[in-house]
């Protein structure tokens, strides 16, 4: 059986771990902030894909594959692994980087990324791509396969886990809530949704198009336990990912407010990035932004 | 050349100034369906329902009952997918008045790769009973359908595309819901397509006949209610038929062609168009040629199929 890479780290508020967990957090930041560089390189060379919502995910992404999930790139089978799914598929650019990343095929793939023949789809693929365990891209589909997963993986007697990151605009399609409901009433505990709270979709402020707020008590109201945090600060990440871990007999739904387009302050917050791709004159603005931003 | 969702933001906007019957819902997507347009003139009789195409349909099939006329736009499969058993069910089953005009069909959605690119659509609309299906070929028809669609009381799934295409009718084109046009006369096969395909089918005769080989070119505009006659009329005087879509040969138009012809007059007949299989990530020009959706699959299936007649 071969040797997970990530183990699950248990991140004790202790002084003795102080130290080790500073390190940690520092470490995934500083890999976090390469994985974005190689988001903005990746679909300037596209030049077609999501440049906003890649960027708003990508601490949480960062966080599950150098963190939390069990896996082995070498193996992307591998039966002992957790399951990911990227709900918000059009976030493809912030998993494929991870992907590569972390060793499930060779970087240079990323620059075919959208092509013709490219394995690399526009939207996860799981029939071509290392890593991908479902296809999304139809945006409210993700947390009924997660929560079907988990389900499988219960009844299997597995101590795998699931989880899963949504758009907040995607939390407007009524599956999610199907999803919420089944979830919450099967009380899957291996299941955790991540909820990427930028405040934007396509047409404008997701609270203007069609309001969703309150979240988190929509969630709890379908029996989950709820976890509040700032979706671009890794200590809170990784600490509620842990917390979500520990949890028992509840799905965890860790809601986090995040900028769309984080990172780069020519992209940040504005609805308008949503599905466009840095340019030849955004390139080196967005990468000296990247390398000066901590 | 315009796009046909280009052209549909135009129409809708100039409808809603016509009538104030006319309102208009969105899923996320205004800005790419054109329905914004729209919204920015008419701002109270447009609603973004957010990404929930079910409800969006839902509600429509409602406003439809009250007096509405609501156009509901999001890309196809969307519109047709997500929503498909509301179509179904709230909208075409009591034949409420609703326009479902989905942008975005086909392959030529291009980057955003097989997820988003609807090449089933044409045939699960056109499987429901009420349903009356359109697919325009350019800008200009698509004014003039949309115009139709308007007058017309019933449900209707109208489908457009992403990019701009080359132009087939003259400005002022009239549309007849469920009459097709005789675009290139010809005696030795005829050419029976539609969408991007008609302007596809117009090289591809004038090609062939400097090979000394006749080809008609019929676009059909109406996928349902199908115009049997001038599809009969050309199996009869031409032998051969070549069907052109871009969408799958399961269900489509190159099927609802085989349906009347087996039964009425069987005769030769080739379909072009995806082979059932999903779509890809790829520029739209890359994608046409690689599923074998231009005039040269056309050309070839023509040459092949006149000398199949001997
Ligand atoms: C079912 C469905 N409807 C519409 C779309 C088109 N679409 C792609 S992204 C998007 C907006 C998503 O907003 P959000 O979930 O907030 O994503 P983020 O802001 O994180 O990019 C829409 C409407 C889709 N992919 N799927
Ligand atoms: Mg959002």
């Amino acid at each position: 059986m071969p040797v997970p890479l990530c183990s699950m780290h248990k991140i004790e508020r202790t002084p003795r771990k102080e130290t080790f967990v500073k390190q940690k957090i520092a470490e995934l930041e500083e890999k976090a902030r390469r994985l974005r560089v190689s988001i903005v390189k990746t679909l300037h060379k596209s030049q077609s894909g999501h440049t906003g919502g890649s960027l708003s995910a990508i601490d949480m992404i960062c966080a599950l594959y150098f963190h939390k999930l069990r896996h082995n790139p070498a193996e992307p089978a591998w039966d002992g692994r957790d399951r990911f799914v990227l709900s918000k598929g059009h976030a493809a650019p912030a998993l494929y980087v991870t992907l590569a990343e972390a060793g499930y095929f060779p970087a240079e793939d990323l620059m075919m990324l959208r092509r013709l023949g490219s394995h690399l789809q526009g939207h996860p693929d799981s029939k071509g791509t290392p890593g991908v365990d479902v296809c999304t891209g139809s945006l409210g589909q993700g947390l009924s396969m997660a929560n079907g997963m988990a389900l499988g993986l219960r009844l299997d007697g597995k101590a795998n886990r699931v989880y899963a990151v949504l758009g907040d605009g995607e939390l407007q399609e009524g599956q999610v809530w199907e999803a919420a409901m089944a979830a919450g009433h099967y009380k899957s505990d291996n299941l955790c949704a991540m909820i990427d709270l930028n405040g934007l979709q396509i047409d404008g402020e997701v609270a203007k198009v069609m309001n969703v707020a309150s979240v988190s008590d929509k969630f709890r109201s379908f029996g989950w336990n709820v976890i509040e945090i700032d979706g671009h600060d890794m200590g809170q990440i990784i600490e509620a990912l842990d917390h979500a871990e520990s949890h028992k007999g509840a799905p965890t739904a860790i809601v986090a407010k995040t900028v769309k387009g984080k990172g780069v302050n020519i992209f940040e917050n504005k609805a308008s990035y949503h599905g466009v791709t840095p340019n030849d004159e955004e390139l080196p603005v967005a990468l000296k932004c990247l390398g000066c931003c901590d | 050349m315009i796009a046909t969702r280009d052209a549909y933001g135009e129409t809708l906007a100039a409808l809603g100034a016509e009538n104030d019957r006319i309102v208009a819902l969105d899923a996320d997507l205004s800005g790419s369906t054109k329905t914004g347009v729209f919204a920015k003139k008419f701002p109270e009789r447009f609603f973004n329902m957010g990404i929930a195409e079910a409800n969006m349909v839902g509600t429509a099939a409602g406003l439809a009952a009250v007096g509405k006329i609501p156009f509901v736009s999001t890309f196809a499969i969307f519109a047709a997918g997500r929503a498909w058993e509301q179509i179904r069910q709230s909208v075409a089953y009591p034949k409420a008045n609703v326009k479902i005009v989905a942008t975005h069909g086909g392959v030529t959605v291009g980057e955003d790769g097989g997820s988003h690119q609807s090449v089933e659509d044409v045939a699960i609309m056109r499987a429901i009973p009420n349903m009356t299906v359109i697919v325009p070929a350019d800008g200009e028809e698509t004014k003039a359908a949309i115009r139709a669609v308007a007058d017309y009381k019933g449900p209707v799934y109208v489908r457009l595309g992403r990019n701009k295409v080359a132009s087939v009718f003259p400005e002022g084109h009239k549309f007849e819901i469920g009459k097709g046009n005789e675009l290139v006369s010809g005696t030795d096969l005829t050419f029976i397509t539609t969408g991007l395909m008609t302007a596809q089918a117009q090289i591809a005769a004038e090609k062939l006949k400097g090979e000394g080989i006749s080809a008609r070119v019929i676009h059909i505009g109406t996928i349902k209610p199908l115009d049997r006659e001038l599809v009969l009329k050309a199996a009869r005087e031409t032998g051969a038929i070549v069907t052109g879509e871009e969408h799958s040969v399961v269900g489509g138009l190159g099927s609802a062609v085989a349906e009347v012809l087996s039964e009425e007059c069987p005769t030769l007949l080739k379909r072009i168009g995806v082979l059932d299989r999903f779509g890809l990530s790829g520029k739209a020009d890359e994608l046409l040629k690689y599923f074998g959706l231009n005039a040269e699959a056309l050309i070839e299936a023509g040459r092949e199929i006149v000398s199949r007649k001997k």
